[in-house]
């Protein structure tokens, strides 16, 4: 009880404090941007109560420029900020945004990698990769969502971001080797392509479960010896047996 | 009565009472295709509540609806055709999402509204049946003889039209009987009126039959499930859609962007899954047709994944596959060089597309002489072998996602339980292994609940050391278990870690193995799977069951929850994580089970016993609470009984919807019977209804009891026969007991018709709302506490009963004019 006073007093005064800010000096923003500096305030909190160390700040920085709730249906946007997947339609999700903010974190995006996503979806892990990286391919197989998807995008100004139609499993040969990859959703196996179009050093991370529940994220490493090992992210702190810590 | 033919009234009440049995099993298997499973509690807890409800609304409109009887019933009977059709195509449109029931509150209110929707149904179908109940006084029991027969009968109709019948004119074939019963009621109708009343059925049915598009409704598929996400693919199509009562199936094909399934493959591996077809189950439960043209090299993936590790160690071996669905793991087998193999698969259909619709795509498979296939229940079909295998495997039959949201926790899976293990290694010839190849969870929830279940059927069976026959490998989302008949030798070992090294496997269990030798390929935060496994398999087992926060005890057929992980404890720990990424954590299919009940008990509270509270607010003098727990506790008891069979007999029948639809008609006819028979003993020894309350509560528990220790010997027995022996036999067992089961009632409610007639709505009342109420609890508790648990608190709730009635004085006296 006492963690959850302490986690929504902390949460009330980092929100009183940027709303203060964005009133000062954000006057050319939406009428979202208070929504979105108290979802990014949710998720700064939710990672140091999570244990892991902060996330990269340049990674906060995206999650609070880029506006979600241009990347959700008209009938999300209210919900565009609420710290949870939504339904996008075509049977697809826009992430849960601390899920994003902990994918983005685990590939450590530097600003000369080339990054390629498989599953482009509504857009929005592209556009937060975009501030971080040198450019993004993006491939999507539903044919509406990678239309719309692209539209949005170039309106929005993520110039750094190509999309495109077609089958993922084979990747982005013409571009090949990427820095990082990031998979939106886990098949049944991680297709061999992609780890051969994994530069050494790189790094690919996949969400594993249902839609709207993500178990645990697959993070596979290539070394510089071009060794691949994988990690297996749970992206909360639990330790499944009572009296062990 | 002079105004109606009786005989008329008689054959409507048994067709509205086929078409709404009907309806109830129908709409089960309908919202399986559009949602999930979860909803087949909640349709009978549905029915059950269209029925109390009536009641109530019959006793409130009694003064207006009695003398105009026919125009009520016809008018009820044509409602309940017409909302049949309606709210099913109604419900369709709520937008209820059940996989984000832990995210977003307006889930709750949604499913809700469908509760409510799907209610209308039984609300006008029950309204029929009270109808005649008030209104032809005199001849209850025939009318209670014909709705107990069209009530058996529409079960076994229902079953018979799914073979022969698309669902979606299945339901028409139900809208049309109620229509007919309409009709008959409603031909004794005065003249202008009758007229027009004939016209409007005539009208309705020409619609219905005629100008209504065949697929319509059509099912609007819930876009999260499998099937809906593969359609949004560029290109991809239908190949074509079959059904019958085990499933609709849908096969479809994506040229552009093939199927590629290929569960646990290796990193490592440079090969790739030729195209494949997919085949949808209820819209989901994906099983693949891999293309085949007789080139094995095609195929070399499949030395690449988790589950080939059996192959390594068994040379030519003797196979026995459980669920080959789409052949593939058939397939599997011919690449590893298997010199027989036995492939059993429940549905006829997906043998057929393998076998023949698709026999091309699949390379003439099942044509190979190597290979038998069998249409039967995966249990059934052990217990009738003599033969012993060299492996037996159970492919992995659930969907990743499926599997990932927590969706199957309440599926009864009698394949897991620690009764199946034993059955199947006692087909496990020496030196032979069974093999399980289970989806990853991490935390990790499968494999140790198999793990568990293994180890406590190794014991059972006289292992004495069941870790030495026990072997676990991992990918990153496949874990892989091998249990031998015998203990493993070192140079097995030595190939399993061999083959584990070169695919990037990770070991993480097998005779001996140390700490350092779990986790190193693909690493988890701890070795949650080794150290499982090591504390499972030695003498801190108990400890470290009751300190996982997941429930991984083992599943046995008394309890064959195996996907049901959730720990009440653990629910505060989840909620506060939920936002955190700790969403995964959540099983959604028990959530909805647990806000059903909770809908049941608000709904029943407001559309049964709200009603009578507003009219009837004073209960008898002294004894109307004692009455009211009476009709309460046999409500429970009736239903947790009913309950319990349901999901123990599915076991023996081999399918949930043989189960309901056999248990059901079931305890309905024979419960009817009882109920009959009661009237006659009550005729007989007037004045001593006390005692025949605890010669029936008597019979029932006695009855119960010899069941609880005699039907898993009677199951085993008698498993193996077909269905046609099975159904005949299973209604055998259930006969006694229900029989016994239907004579507290009509005993009790006899008392207050001639002690407190007024009581009569608040005894149907009270006992429709515990009935409600006990449909979900008594999953719930089932879930919870086993089967024979479920049952001796029913048979608790029975002597309870008695005792009530035995203390109070309203049963003591006789009844007036005795």
């Amino acid at each position: 009880m006492n963690l959850y006073k302490k986690i929504y007093r902390n949460k009330a005064a980092v929100f009183i404090l940027l709303a203060t800010v964005s009133i000062g000096i954000r006057a050319d923003d939406t009428p979202y941007a208070l929504d979105r500096d108290a979802m990014v305030a949710e998720i700064e909190e939710y990672a140091r109560l999570t244990g892991n160390q902060a996330f990269d700040q340049r990674v906060m920085q995206a999650m609070a420029s880029v506006q979600r709730h241009e990347f959700v249906p008209d009938v999300q946007k209210r919900f565009a900020y609420e710290n949870r997947p939504l339904p996008i339609g075509f049977g697809q999700t826009i992430s849960q945004p601390y899920i994003v903010a902990l994918m983005t974190d685990l590939i450590a995006p530097g600003s000369d990698d080339v990054v390629l996503e498989i599953g482009t979806g509504s857009g929005y892990q592209a556009a937060i990769l975009s501030p971080l990286v040198k450019s993004v391919y993006s491939m999507e197989i539903i044919e509406p969502l990678a239309e719309q998807a692209a539209a949005r995008l170039q309106t929005l100004g993520f110039d750094n971001v190509t999309t495109r139609l077609g089958d993922g499993y084979y990747g982005w040969a013409e571009h090949a080797p990427f820095d990082a990859i990031v998979v939106t959703a886990a098949a049944s196996h991680v297709p061999p392509s992609l780890v051969r179009q994994l530069r050494r050093g790189g790094r690919m991370v996949i969400p594993v479960g249902g839609r709207f529940l993500t178990q645990q994220l697959l993070l596979i490493e290539k070394t510089e010896t071009g060794e691949v090992k994988t990690r297996q992210v749970i992206p909360v702190r639990f330790v499944p047996l009572t009296g062990a810590h | 009565m002079k105004t109606y033919d009786r005989r008329f009234v008689f054959f409507s009440v048994s067709l509205i009472s086929v078409a709404a049995i009907g309806y109830e099993i129908l709409l089960m298997r309908l919202l399986s295709i559009v949602q999930w499973h979860h909803f087949a509690y909640m349709i009978i807890s549905l029915a059950l509540l269209g029925y109390g409800a009536s009641g109530s609304f019959i006793a409130l409109g009694k003064r207006l609806l009695v003398p105009h009887f026919a125009l009520a019933f016809s008018v009820s009977a044509l409602l309940f055709s017409v909302t049949m059709i309606i709210c099913f195509a109604l419900g369709q449109l709520v937008p209820f999402n059940a996989l984000e029931i832990v995210w977003d509150p307006r889930q709750l209110a949604y499913l809700s509204l469908m509760y409510l929707v799907f209610f209308v149904p039984f609300f006008f179908a029950a309204s029929c049946i009270g109808l005649a109940f008030t209104c032809l006084k005199k001849h209850i029991g025939r009318i209670y003889f014909f709705d107990l027969l069209g009530a058996g009968a529409g079960a076994l109709v229902v079953v018979a039209a799914l073979f022969l019948l698309s669902p979606q004119n299945t339901l028409r074939l139900l809208a049309v009987f109620a229509l007919f019963a309409s009709a008959l009621v409603g031909r004794t109708l005065a003249s202008p009126a009758r007229n027009r009343f004939m016209l409007t059925l005539g009208s309705f049915f020409i619609g219905l039959w005629f100008f209504l598009p065949q697929n319509w409704p059509d099912f609007r598929i819930s876009q999260f499930k499998g099937q809906s996400q593969a359609l949004q693919v560029i290109d991809a199509h239908v190949l074509g859609q079959y059904s019958n009562p085990l499933g609709l199936l849908t096969v479809v094909e994506s040229p552009a962007i093939p199927f590629r399934d290929a569960p646990g493959l290796s990193l490592n591996t440079q090969s790739e899954p030729p195209a494949q077809l997919a085949i949808f189950t209820d819209g989901d439960a994906m099983s693949v047709i891999t293309r085949f043209d007789g080139n094995l090299s095609s195929l070399a993936y499949m030395d690449d994944v988790t589950a080939a590790l059996p192959y390594r160690l068994l040379d030519k071996p003797r196979v026995l596959v459980l669920g080959a669905g789409g052949g593939t793991d058939v397939l599997f087998a011919v690449y590893h060089g298997a010199r027989a193999i036995d492939a059993v698969e429940l549905n006829p259909l997906v043998t057929k597309l393998v076998a023949d619709t698709h026999a091309d795509f699949a390379g003439h498979l099942y044509d190979d002489e190597r290979i038998d296939v069998y249409t039967d229940e995966a249990r059934s079909f052990v217990a009738r072998r003599a033969a012993r295998y060299d492996l037996i495997h159970i492919a992995l039959l659930d969907s990743f996602a499926a599997s990932g949201a927590g969706v199957q926790a309440l599926s009864e899976s009698y394949l897991y339980t620690v009764e199946a293990i034993e059955e199947f290694l006692q087909h496990v010839a020496p030196g032979g292994m069974l093999a399980i190849t289970r989806w990853l969870k991490v935390p990790p929830r499968d494999s140790l609940k198999l793990f568990a279940t293994v180890t406590e059927a190794l014991q059972r069976e006289g292992a004495a050391d069941p870790a030495q026959s026990i072997v676990l490998i991992r990918s990153w989302n496949t874990s892989t278990m091998l249990v031998k008949n015998g203990n493993f030798s070192v140079r097995e070992i030595e190939i399993i870690k061999e083959f584990c090294e070169s695919n990037s496997f990770d070991t993480a269990f097998y005779p001996s193995m140390t700490a350092s030798e779990a986790n190193r390929y693909n690493v988890l935060d701890q070795p949650f799977l080794f150290d499982g496994a090591t504390a499972l398999s030695g003498p801190g087992a108990a400890d470290f069951l009751e300190r996982y926060k997941f429930k991984i005890e083992p599943a046995t057929d008394d309890k064959p929850y195996f996907f049901h992980f959730f720990k009440w404890r653990t629910l505060p720990e989840m909620l506060s994580l939920r936002k955190r990424g700790g969403a995964g954590l959540f099983e959604w299919g028990y959530l909805v089970l647990v806000a059903t009940l909770i809908q049941a008990i608000l709904a029943g509270a407001a559309l049964i016993l709200f009603p009578l509270w507003i009219v009837k607010r004073r209960w008898p003098r002294g004894t109307g609470t004692r009455m009211g727990a009476y009709f309460f506790l046999l409500g429970l008891a009736f239903l947790f009984v009913e309950m319990a069979f349901i999901q123990k007999f599915i076991l023996f029948l081999g399918h949930p919807l043989y189960s309901v639809a056999v248990v059901l008609s079931g305890f309905l006819v024979f419960a009817g019977l009882g109920s009959g028979y009661s009237q006659t003993l009550v005729r007989r020894y007037r004045g001593r209804r006390l005692y025949l309350v605890a010669y029936a509560v008597t019979g029932i528990v006695s009855v119960a009891l010899v069941y609880l220790f005699l039907l898993p010997e009677l199951f085993d027995r008698l498993i193996g026969q077909p269905d046609a022996i099975k159904i005949p036999i299973a209604l055998l067992m259930i006969a006694p007991l229900a029989f016994c089961m239907g004579m507290p009632f009509p005993i009790g409610l006899g008392q207050v018709a001639s002690k407190a007639p007024d009581f009569i709505p608040w005894a149907w009342g009270i006992n429709g709302y515990a009935s409600v109420v006990s449909a979900s609890l008594g999953t719930l508790l089932a879930i919870e506490l086993g089967f024979t648990t479920v049952i001796l608190l029913a048979l608790a709730l029975y002597v309870a009963a008695a005792v009530v009635v035995n203390t109070g004085a309203f049963f003591r006296s006789p009844p007036a004019g005795s």
